[in-house]
């Protein structure tokens, strides 16, 4: 293996190719083990016949406060949510912070007040963290990593190999709000707007689903960065099957809609933090879809396609009529004038 | 006022669309010989029919060429080395988000911001005055790119500069024309035998100005919107003037496009900017297909102000046949740099810098199934 | 090649304007569009109002298109 050349752009954090280029080609040729290997939200370990949900992330985002959230409840929902998609139960996370020299004690307090209702809300406890103070310039105000810890039913089967084709796809609500509150939030473009990200734990809402529907979850994954059309690729290729997906389907709220618009942004690369897109059992699809409707984080949820045999890839179906292939982004969007 | 719902929006109505759709592929089977070649002229065309399905349910019947439309993508690299030069001496570069992967002849200004440089999105370029207004600390130079529909307001841009007065904000020229570009490509043998039109470039420059398509080059054409009944109606005009025999330049989006264009707009583009020869990423050195700041307006000059000028276009990039592919000549797998020296990740030219460009599609093709799916996926859909 | 939206005038102060689209709400430049009063819809491009869009011109085509989407003999 020849060692890659040039250096780190955003691009490679964004969750597309570039991300993909750089798990692929720096970190598993040395990290790699058949855990890390499976490429999923969280690891499932087997430990001394317990089955445990591991997971880390780290939060960057600018500004640190946006409409429907800032960078502590995204924190805390982020791996909450990363948990509960391979279906573990969320319950203890760390928090490490790491603090740009002369922040505002009150800006962190605001962070951390806000981690605290996050939690609560999501029936979590932080219980480890760390603090690391860095020179001005070196980090931009506050960044938090978080790592998760949950517990899988032992009976639980759920990931990849699971799905056959014939399940259905569901999304659990309207695509691409955080990524757009956040694109106004940094105030380079002077454009108002009623839209808010959807940051929310959804360990409830999994939980309804795996309580009351118990078997229908076959696979999911939570549509962050890249969107859902990114999600969509990486469980094509996880499962070895075809997805399809319905355009008219996939719900995207009118004000949404129409920035995507106005800004040249397609909605289904767009970032989401409180949505999932699970590949369902066909025969309670509609079962599920219901028990998503009932939560108020699901209420916008709507099956939004099917899985088939085929070779690995994602396809949107347009209105018309037409198929198109989607692709792994090549970094994120940025907005358009043509 | 409408009742609920814009009445633009029944432009994007399924059922009109299919109805269109099928129309179109009965005459171009029975009357056209089953199969007929035209060019989009515009980018955004080019996504909205790959992105609404309708390259893929016209498919084998109406091949879609993309033409040069994507003023962002034909931005030479000169021209990018220029933007990057200004970008890395420490100025503060305000961009809209198209031009931030177009790559130089070494990098991008993506590339120039991941490692420090000042480059900054705007959605308008007011913004950019306004952003030089409130840092007058800091040199703010707009890229200036764009074709007709954008020049204008850069224009007022520009004038609003002037009479604030602001002494930190200046413009990178770079706008590109469409009709000197469209006259360039007929110059010589094309490979279409219609055009599907900018509606947006004409709401500015009017179907006047795009007449000579028809009474010079007797090439049937028609100004299209970028919904997809907008588009299909206009591909479905095309056709019947071809089964008819007939040339004309025909306005399909008269909600929007008036014969002479807005009057108002021509006049500010011209009173700060005049005709320049410009290279064109792909096609080359077009003359009077640009923009330069006319006498009188160089201070707002950015290239005169920090000495910074676009070289000439080296002799590295030869190979490139973009040309070719644009005027619909050349599969991008015939030319000798595609996926070796030019791909995706190193794009060479214009259509490979676009991701809808016809070589980045092609791309994509030769490695899996294109961005229009498998044979009959479409008709096997899930209901 | 260039993007540009219907967007309905709210208020117009000399040659700019607030304008909205479904909940998204800009300022705009309306100097090319002097005829656009609250309530018209214009196109905007890049901040800029480059167009009044025409209602009538609109509906005609509209009727040309659902007359030809009806099939015939209905």
């Amino acid at each position: 293996m020849t060692a890659p050349k040039g250096q780190v752009l955003l691009a490679h954090g964004d969750g597309g190719l570039l991300t993909h280029r750089l798990i692929s080609e720096v970190f598993l040729p040395q990290l790699g083990n058949p855990v890390l290997a499976r490429l999923e939200d969280a690891a499932v370990l087997e430990l001394e016949g317990c089955r445990l949900a591991f997971t880390t992330d780290s939060f960057v985002v600018r500004p640190l406060f946006f409409p429907g959230g800032d960078i502590g409840r995204l924190a805390v929902c982020g791996t909450v949510n990363d948990l509960s998609m391979v279906g573990a139960r969320p319950l203890y996370l760390s928090a490490g912070f790491l603090l740009e020299e002369g922040l505002d004690l009150e800006v962190l307090e605001r962070v951390v007040a806000s981690m605290c209702s996050a939690a609560a809300e999501a029936g979590v406890r932080v219980v480890a963290g760390d603090t690391k103070v860095v020179e001005r310039g070196s980090v931009d105000g506050v960044f938090i990593n978080t790592a998760g810890l949950g517990v899988v039913p032992p009976a639980l089967r759920m990931g990849p190999e699971t799905v056959r084709a014939g399940d259905r796809l569901l999304v659990s609500g309207p695509v691409g709000e955080h990524a757009l509150a956040v694109v106004l939030a940094r105030g380079d473009l002077e454009i108002e707007s009623t839209i808010r990200s959807d940051c929310a734990p959804l360990n409830g809402l999994v939980g309804d689903i795996m309580t009351q529907c118990p078997g229908a979850l076959r696979f999911m994954r939570d549509p962050t960065r890249g969107g859902l059309a990114t999600v969509a690729c990486e469980m094509a290729v996880a499962c070895g099957l075809d997805f399809y997906l319905l355009e008219d389907g996939i719900p995207l709220t009118e004000e949404a809609g129409a920035l995507c618009d106005l800004l040249g942004l397609d909605p289904l690369y767009l970032a989401n933090e409180g949505k999932f897109l699970a590949v369902v059992d066909r025969d309670q699809a509609d079962r599920v879809l219901e028990i998503c409707r009932a939560h108020p984080l699901g209420a916008g949820a709507a099956l939004v396609g099917e899985a088939r045999s085929g070779r690995g890839q994602a396809y949107l179906v347009t209105a018309l009529g037409g198929t198109r292939r989607l692709d792994l982004p090549a970094g994120a969007q940025f907005p358009r004038i043509c | 006022m409408e009742a609920d719902r814009p009445l633009w929006e029944r432009f994007r109505d399924p059922g009109i669309a299919r109805a269109l759709v099928a129309r179109v592929r009965v005459r171009v089977a029975r009357e056209l010989g089953g199969h007929v070649s035209l060019m989009e002229v515009c980018g955004t065309h080019t996504v909205a029919i790959s992105r609404s399905g309708i390259r893929a349910a016209l498919r084998d019947a109406v091949t879609l060429v993309s033409g040069p439309g994507c003023p962002v993508c034909v931005t030479s690299p000169e021209d990018v080395d220029a933007m990057v030069a200004l970008a890395e001496s420490g100025l503060t570069v305000l961009t809209f988000g198209d031009m931030m992967r177009v790559p130089g002849s070494s990098t991008s200004l993506e590339a120039v911001r991941a490692r420090g440089g000042r480059v900054r999105l705007a959605y308008s370029p007011m913004d950019a005055v306004s952003y030089a207004a409130s840092h007058p600390d800091e040199q703010v130079v707009f890229l200036a790119v764009g074709f007709e529909t954008t020049a204008p307001g850069v224009a007022l841009a520009v004038a609003q500069a002037r009479e604030l007065p602001l002494a930190n904000f200046s413009i990178y020229p770079a706008h590109k024309l469409i009709p000197p570009a469209l006259r360039a490509l007929l110059d010589q043998e094309v490979g279409v035998q219609g055009f599907l039109l900018p509606g947006h470039v004409s709401t500015v420059i009017g179907r006047r100005a795009l007449a000579f398509l028809a009474e010079e080059y007797r090439l049937p054409a028609v100004i299209a919107g970028f919904e997809p009944v907008d588009i299909l109606m206009a591909i479905d005009r095309i056709t019947h003037m071809l089964v008819r025999g007939e040339a004309e330049v025909v306005n399909a989006y008269p909600r929007a496009v008036r014969e002479e264009g807005n009057t108002l707009a021509q006049r500010a583009m011209w009173s700060c900017f005049a005709p320049a020869d410009a290279a064109w990423r792909g096609l080359g050195p077009i003359p009077g297909s640009g923009l330069g700041l006319r006498d009188g307006w160089e201070d707002l000059d950015a290239c005169r102000r920090y000495g910074v000028w676009a070289q000439p276009a080296g002799a590295m990039r030869t190979g490139c046949r973009c040309g070719d592919v644009l005027r619909g000549l050349l599969l991008p797998p015939r030319c000798p740099l595609f996926a070796r020296v030019c791909t995706p990740a190193a794009p060479q030219g214009p259509c490979m810098v676009s991701s809808e460009g016809a070589c980045a599609a092609y791309y994509r093709y030769e490695r899996g199934d294109g961005d229009d799916g498998p044979q009959g996926a479409g008709a096997a859909g899930p209901r | 090649m260039c993007l540009a939206v219907p967007v309905r005038v709210l208020t117009r102060d000399g040659d700019w304007g607030e304008v909205e689209s479904s909940g998204t709400r800009l300022r705009a430049a309306l100097h090319f569009v002097p005829e656009a009063r609250p309530g018209d819809w214009v196109l905007v491009h890049a901040g800029v109002a480059i167009a009044l869009l025409d209602e009538e011109e609109a509906r005609e085509s509209l009727a040309f298109l659902e007359e030809l989407s009806t099939p015939h003999g209905s």
